[in-house]
């Protein structure tokens, strides 16, 4: 049995794929993928205007060409499973722009807590961006600036500041 | 009281302010709301009694399947006040023991005789998928739903959807029922909300009441999308108000805008169980966890995952032994099991909780299958019993199709597709020509349940289907 199918959550080790190089990284966001089971679903495939995301079919798991993605986030905001990100680095900090579904939402700006893969507190980050697309149908992304750059590979939540 | 005063997601509205009745206190209500979501957002949790033990009793479902909220409404009993819409001036009592018709039925109009081609019943989304079909074709057809709302269970689905572009995969639940509601109120569809189906007689005749008129319907096919119910599991204090369906949290929280509680134990880590803890944190409410008694979780890891990054835990081997209080919950107590499910003495676990959710399955609503003789089999990885069917979901009875969960519990992409299958198939019998539609949607229904999730799925409906 995977231990993720058990703690509901990846190790940073447990993630099978590799990661995009870190010459990319630097140049822009890249979307990277946490969708690790076989279910049917691919709007992540439909969505994207580069075709940069691929499925052998519907039940597999999403297979993303990093040197295809211009980092837009469609396919982060439209994941049903909110299991897409985009990670980028830049002067040696990290980058992450994340689904959120929460209010209220974070502004330009504002400090948050950063969380990892099961809600602990890792330390503090700056939100630069939050775009709110059409909440009805899709989640608002919100990108935060971390201090370290290894945190883009920890970070997958926010909390506000209270 | 326990109004959720802004939601991420949804747009909430409440209706006219109205005043109803309850045990002669008046009590607020909002056009829109049912009695039961009044007195529940209103703080009151104790609807009834049982009748052999007096124990309290309050809302379990909320959809009309159980029997919980059953309260007397204007003087007539058995009322399911869950699904009943609040009126000006309507009286609600606390019935007693089995209730009792009152003297004088001047409230009951004349029965109705309808004649129809189709009849649906039940408008979740095989319902709807197949209106939205049908509704193009010159043929008439009546569309009765038991809820207030056309919709079923998509009307409370806040998350985007699994699936292909097909079954709009990406667009949260209630923007599809949204997109299918419309199209059906657009077209010459004969709906009705407010509309139980109860019986199906001997002579094929469907019994259907609404608003205390019984509607004899008469069909040349029958359609039944009638969903599912919500399983209760066996525990000390199970029936203690404040114990809900997670699917009648979901209810309370997303239809209505009203808060379950304030502390919540999940009890079950399937895909229900998951989807409502995370649509809870929403909301505004606190989860203290997501207890399992599988050793792995049952649901999708995304869903599990997006639960956990927000630091709720998910305990696996777990499962519920007791809640206590005395007209609410006030405490659960969970214990761990061993790996042949048995209880591991000593790993008891307190949780302050006023509310537990179960999310322990779904059962099939085959009762009008059943009472109109089609062949059903257990079949336990569906739910329960099902019916026999053929891969164009006919049942053992030649004019009778199903599609959903009631035809074996599985998600509400497959019901759709489900519903397309049998409306094609019901036109083409009637003579339509509908060229390659029906195959290219079995084909869809394949491509779907292809991957390992489903392989069990795919195996027992193997056991219910015949060439």
């Amino acid at each position: 049995m995977n231990d993720w199918a058990t703690k509901g959550y990846l190790e940073p080790g447990e993630i099978k794929t590799t990661l995009p190089r870190k010459e990319l990284l630097m140049k822009h966001l890249i979307a990277i993928s946490e969708c690790i089971q076989e279910i049917p679903c691919n709007p992540c495939v439909t969505v994207c205007p580069l075709k940069a995301i691929t499925m052998k079919d519907i039940n597999a798991i999403p297979v993303i060409d990093y040197e295809k993605c211009n980092g837009c986030g469609k396919c982060v905001g439209i994941c049903p499973g909110l299991a897409l990100f985009l990670i980028g680095i830049k002067n040696g900090k990290g980058i992450i722009t994340l689904p959120y579904e929460m209010l209220p939402l974070p502004g330009k700006g504002n400090e948050v807590y950063l969380l990892n893969r099961k809600g602990e507190r890792l330390g503090k980050g700056i939100v630069m961006r939050t775009v709110i697309v059409n909440k009805q149908t899709k989640s608002s992304l919100i990108t935060v600036l971390c201090e370290n750059e290894d945190d883009i590979y920890h970070i997958r939540n926010i909390e506000i500041i209270k | 009281m326990r109004e959720i005063q802004e939601h991420p997601i949804l747009k909430l509205a409440r209706g006219k302010e109205i005043w109803i009745k309850f045990s002669g206190t008046p009590i607020r209500a909002y056009e829109n709301e049912t009695v039961a979501m009044a007195l529940y957002r209103e703080g009151i949790d104790v609807f009834t009694e049982s009748s052999k033990l007096h124990r309290p009793r309050g809302m379990f479902c909320a959809i009309g399947k159980c029997s919980s909220c059953m309260m007397r409404v204007n003087g007539i009993p058995n009322v399911r006040t869950c699904i009943l819409p609040a009126r000006e001036g309507m009286v609600i009592e606390k019935q007693d023991m089995y209730g009792k018709l009152p003297e004088s039925i001047e409230d009951f109009p004349e029965p109705c005789e309808i004649y129809t081609d189709i009849v649906i019943v039940g408008a979740g989304p095989a319902g709807l998928s197949a209106a939205n079909i049908l509704k193009d074709f010159n043929i008439r057809v009546l569309l009765v739903e038991q809820n207030p709302k056309l919709g079923g269970q998509l009307i409370k689905q806040t998350h985007k959807f699994f699936g292909s572009e097909n079954e709009m995969a990406g667009t949260r639940g209630f923007e599809i029922a949204n997109i299918l509601i419309q199209n059906i109120k657009d077209s010459n569809i004969n709906y009705k909300t407010d509309s139980t189906a109860f019986g199906f007689y001997p002579d094929s005749t469907l019994a259907i009441f609404q608003n205390n008129q019984l509607l004899k319907v008469h069909s040349k096919y029958f359609f039944f999308a009638t969903g599912a119910s919500e399983k209760m599991i066996p525990f000390a204090g199970n029936d203690v108000p404040g114990v809900f369906g997670a699917g009648a949290a979901q209810t309370m929280m997303n239809v209505f805008g009203i808060k379950p509680g304030k502390d919540i134990l999940m009890v079950g880590a399937g895909n229900v169980g998951l989807i409502v803890s995370y649509q809870l944190l929403q909301a505004g409410i606190n989860v203290k966890a997501v207890i399992e008694a599988m050793p792995k979780i049952g649901g999708y890891f995304v869903h599990a995952a997006k639960l956990r990054r927000f630091g709720v835990p998910i305990l696996t081997g777990t499962t519920i032994k007791e809640v206590m209080g005395t007209k609410r919950v006030e405490k659960a107590i969970s214990i761990g099991l061993d790996e042949e499910f048995k209880e591991i003495e000593g790993s008891e676990k307190e949780w302050n909780v006023d509310t537990v959710c179960l999310s322990t399955g779904l059962m099939p609503s085959v009762n009008l299958l059943s009472q109109a003789g089609c062949t059903l089999k257990y079949v336990s990885s569906l739910g329960g019993y099902v019916p026999i069917r053929n891969r164009e979901l006919r049942t053992s009875r030649e004019t009778i199709y199903v599609a959903g969960d009631v035809s074996g519990i599985e998600e509400a992409s497959t019901a759709m597709v489900e519903g397309k299958i049998a409306s094609l198939a019901i036109l083409e019998k009637i003579g339509y020509a509908t060229g390659r539609e029906k195959e290219k949607n079995i084909e869809e229904l394949q491509r779907l349940r292809e991957g390992p999730f489903s392989s069990k799925i795919v195996e027992s409906l193997g056991e219910v289907t015949y060439e």
